[in-house]
């Protein structure tokens, strides 16, 4: 029985660990009175807008601002010589200027801001800034950077990291070698909920209070807090409700821009992005261009790998050396490799910083090192399970970075248990046999009515990945958690932000089982309470749950202490049972609601994960925290004649050590591979000459209802050792093999097609041309 | 400005009469319209006519369950009725819908008295962010309406104009198979399941 088969309810509100409970803030989602960061009610607030560069490289010559002031209703303007702390910011590197100083580095880097009485206004005043630029070349070849031909665009230089791999034997041969070369296109988040903040300053501009929609309450306080030349305690960051994330509120956006207005003017002051602007105010994923060789004996056993990256990080460094880290870590994909020699590089051109999605470099790394298996499998005569599966990862097997794999690696399982998942009974359009009328919204194309069911051909691929869970190469990103119990009822305080993966209903499900409790109180997430790190990396499961389970074992303990006191028994004699306190070697039984009464306990938990290393210059080191796995098979039809695909069926088993909320489990599956097939076959953001050219959803494509497959998935668990509850991440696996999957389909049913086709189909997204007009 | 600034989020019903020092370009429009929004009258006062139905009703009058996300119609987060079409309101002059019935997702129901569609939203995991939520609801609701015993190209079809970035569409499938389901087996008996309480 599949999840799919079955999917679980989310009926009950007091569901424990295991449980699929209603998440606590579903109704008022709902019914639409959750209030977003584009919703928090603050009486008397301006309006700010930011002015951006059109240019992708000039010079700024001259600022005149002053008819802005003019225009009626504006009451403040800043430009980067209104800056009061560091003039730039950055999540590694500090190389990215709250406000364009001198020259300007992509189009739509923030030059000037205003705040005014209405949103029409802003647009007016920003109309009436007159910069003047002096445009230069652009940098916006990656190679070029690389070779260093092209001036520096950025006192730190053109090359945000460069890093080999170099393992076991690089002279290492063997009889079969295959080679291939694939593109990635920029992707872009696309939440739905855009960039929006409300700054409300304290009396005297000595501090500011900002509610805004981040991955990361802590560093955004950081970076927000030097910029503004404030402590970090006078900077009090409230999260407001998210409105999707996957990478892009990593970094920060409008956050110091809407503080220093309102500290300017003493007086509240919320942004709120456009969806065109927040194409530009935000990073997207790394454009990637790799180049794999692979050399594997006879039977399809890989001996070797080499491996050129290179990443076009855009104009600012934002997180593009960790994406790169994790990019060549992951060359290998989730197969055994003894000898490698991998080069990667990350540059600066003048195209949009890039930064973190979802996936976070291993997207990139698995649409070619699943590309390179396809070809490995049809040189060496063997079908594209079997090649999977002879070289299928275990654990402790040795990483290309000599790193030991000591997470629970079940990948031949997600493999078979994939393989074993049912096909789609339906046919190609939906027409099953004679007398059936074909319904042509199944067919490539859908409602254009265009594809011809013969000339559709059916495709089937398949794709595995490995995903590393938390942050790596040294970072030690802990999460803080507090649990108080009194009367039986808990409450929790943490700094994690819910980002609609389902983090708050997590953390009750998990208070509820340590705590035998069914009253589960979440406090505010603000900067009231330590560091709980970013939602991001698969790791807030693992991270804040692991503190959040800390902290009720840590109350317990004092329960248990208190309840021994009472009874003279040794509290090491007590456990949680159902809702009781037992004394496992006596009689006592005392509802967990009778023990708790008149007491007040209050625990506060730091949770580390164990520490990481820096990779040497040879890219040999314990880089990673923990690893996760997958596997996707896509079914897909192909219209050849007119470039049409239709991914019928996305099948996949996932290793999740634990599922602790299954139907939450469901939905990361469900989105996350709907965010892959959106890469596989839509989603590019568009640039020509540095100038975006798509930035709406009118022309950046989302996959809707109609392109979105049945989806059929099983859970592999097996509970890891290593993990605080045995459960792994589960938020980046599901959208990052499924994208090469559906580019395997794709080929696959190219191949039916008689004639000359271009099957050599590796760049993502496939666009009907790539299909349609053989090159 | 006499010190005065358009209240940013006045209570539903309340007269929109202190955004009269709104100014745009350097026109002063005095105006005023009246909205009819989930059964009640709003007078909009001294409003730029340039705004849309989306603005108004979450800056103006405080229905703030109305998202926008796209401001050009593609992604249904601003979906409303309007004559009891659903439209997106991002789309919609709101001086141009004066005198005629507008529903928000606040007029489907009271606060913690959900409709059956917004319940199954809830237990069958159609909800993650919630951004896209109130409009897909007001959509379910319409889909229902025109389509009691929906096919599942049904659902798509009439879904695909709302688009949601965190679940991949399945669980609010599922919502809406629930719904169906709910609603056909307590037909019957005579009750109106979309309006019963939890």
């Amino acid at each position: 029985m599949t999840i799919t088969d079955a999917p679980p309810r989310g009926a009950t509100a007091t569901g424990r660990i295991g449980d699929s409970p209603a998440r606590p803030d579903g109704l008022l989602k709902a019914q639409g009175t959750f209030a977003f960061s584009s919703d928090v009610p603050i009486d008397g607030a301006l309006w700010g807008a930011t002015l951006r560069s059109p240019h992708p490289h000039a010079r700024i010559v001259s600022i005149d601002v002053s008819a802005a002031w003019k225009v009626d209703g504006v009451a403040a303007v800043v430009t980067a010589e209104d800056v009061p702390g560091a003039a730039t910011y950055g999540l590694i590197a500090q190389d990215q200027p709250v406000f364009a100083a001198d020259v300007v580095r992509y189009v739509g880097e923030p030059v000037a801001a205003v705040a005014a009485d209405h949103p029409e206004t802003c647009r007016r005043a920003l109309d009436a800034i007159a910069v003047t630029y002096e445009v230069l070349a652009p940098l916006l070849d990656a190679e070029v950077a690389i070779a260093g031909t092209h001036p520096p665009i950025h006192p730190d230089g053109n090359v945000l990291r460069h890093q080999r791999i170099v393992r076991g034997d690089p002279d290492a041969r063997a009889p079969v070698v295959v080679e291939g070369t694939y593109d990635v296109g920029m992707q872009d988040q696309a939440f739905l909920g855009l960039e929006a903040a409300v700054a409300v300053p304290d009396p005297g501009a000595r501090g500011v209070e900002l509610h805004v929609a981040t991955q990361w309450l802590h560093e955004d306080r950081r970076q927000i807090a030097a910029c503004l030349g404030l402590p970090p305690d006078q900077v009090r960051l409230v999260l407001g409700g998210v409105g999707g994330a996957f990478g892009a509120r990593e970094d920060i956006s409008l956050q110091v821009h809407t503080c220093l207005l309102a500290l300017r003017l003493g007086r509240p002051v919320r942004m709120a992005y456009s969806r065109a602007e927040s194409f530009l105010g935000h990073v997207h994923r790394h454009p990637a261009r790799i180049w794999m060789r692979h050399h594997a004996t006879a039977d399809g056993r890989i001996v070797k790998i080499e491996a050129r990256f290179v990443l076009d990080g855009g104009a600012y460094a934002s997180t593009s050396s960790a994406v790169l880290l994790n990019a060549i870590t992951h060359t290998q994909g989730p197969y055994r490799c003894a000898n490698a020699v991998v080069e990667g590089w990350a540059v600066r051109t003048n195209h949009l910083p890039c930064g973190a999605m979802r996936g976070f470099g291993v997207v990139q790394a698995c649409f070619a090192h699943e590309g390179q298996m396809d070809r490995l499998a049809a040189a060496c005569g063997l079908d594209p399970v079997e090649i999977r599966l002879r070289n299928a990862m275990r654990t402790g097997d040795t990483l290309i970075t000599g790193q030991v794999v000591e997470s629970v690696a079940p990948v031949a399982r997600c493999i078979t248990e994939t393989a074993e998942l049912p096909m789609p009974d339906e046919p190609i359009g939906g027409a099953a046999g004679a007398g059936v009328v074909l319904d042509p919204m199944r067919l490539p194309g859908g409602a254009g009515l265009t594809a011809d069911v013969e000339h559709v051909r059916r495709g089937v691929g398949w794709g595995v990945a490995m995903k590393n869970l938390m942050y790596s190469e040294g970072f030690d990103d802990y999460s803080t958690a507090r649990c108080r119990l009194a009367d039986g009822v808990v409450t929790l305080k943490f700094a994690t932000s819910e980002v609609g993966q389902g983090f708050v209903t997590i953390a009750q499900q998990i208070a509820r089982t340590v705590l035998g409790v069914d009253r589960v109180v979440l406090e505010p997430i603000d900067t009231q309470i330590g560091s709980a790190g970013s939602t991001s990396a698969s790791r807030q499961t693992w991270m804040s749950g692991g503190a959040v389970d800390a902290a009720c074992r840590a109350a317990r303990e004092r329960l248990f202490e208190h309840v021994g006191r009472l009874h003279d028994i040794d509290p090491l004699r007590l456990v949680v049972e159902g809702d009781e306190v037992v004394d496992s070697l006596g009689h006592l039984r005392a509802p967990v609601v009778e023990a708790s009464a008149g007491i007040e306990i209050d625990e506060t938990v730091e949770f580390h994960h164990r520490p990481t290393e820096e990779l040497d210059a040879d890219g040999q080191g314990n880089c990673h925290t923990a690893f996760a796995f997958v596997a996707h098979r896509a079914v897909v039809d192909v219209d050849a004649e007119l470039g049409l695909v239709k991914v019928v069926q996305v099948a996949t088993a996932q290793d999740v050590g634990r599922a602790l909320n299954p139907l939450h489990v469901l939905g990361q599956i469900e989105g996350g591979i709907s965010q892959g097939l959106g890469l596989a076959v839509m989603e590019e953001i568009v640039q020509i000459d540095g100038v975006v050219r798509n930035a709406s959803f009118t022309d950046y494509l989302l996959p809707t209802f109609l392109d979105m497959p049945v989806v059929v998935a099983t859970l592999i668990e097996e509970p890891d050792p290593q993990a605080p509850l045995g459960a792994k991440g589960v938020g980046e696996p599901p959208c990052i093999s499924v994208t090469p999957a559906i580019v395997a389909a794709i080929r696959d049913a190219l191949a039916q097609f008689e004639g000359d086709r271009p099957v050599e189909v590796a760049r993502v997204p496939v666009r009907p041309a790539d299909l349609a007009l053989p090159s | 400005m006499n010190g005065q600034e358009p209240s940013r989020h006045p209570e539903p019903g309340d007269r929109a009469d202190n955004a009269g020092e709104e100014r745009a370009g350097d026109r002063r429009i005095e105006n005023v319209y009246r909205l009819h929004v989930n059964g009640a009258g709003h007078d909009v006062r001294d409003a730029w006519l340039g705004e849309s139905l989306l603005y108004v009703l979450r800056e103006r009058l405080g229905l703030l369950g109305t998202k926008g996300a796209c401001e050009q119609g593609e992604c249904g987060s601003c979906s409303v009725l309007l004559d009891g079409e659903l439209v997106c309101a991002c789309l919609v002059l709101a001086a141009g819908a004066v005198d005629r019935p507008i529903v928000t997702i606040e007029g489907l129901a009271e606060p913690g008295a959900p409709t059956d569609v917004q319940r199954a939203f809830v237990t069958a995991g159609a909800v993650q962010c919630g951004f896209c939520t109130p409009g897909l609801v007001m959509a379910a609701h319409t889909l229902l309406d025109r389509h009691p015993q929906p096919t599942a190209t049904e659902i798509r079809e009439e879904l695909s104009g709302n688009i949601c970035r965190c679940t991949g569409y399945g669980r609010i499938i599922a919502a809406v198979e629930q719904v169906v389901g709910e609603r056909a087996a307590t037909a019957a008996a005579g009750v109106d399941p979309s309006r019963s309480g939890p």
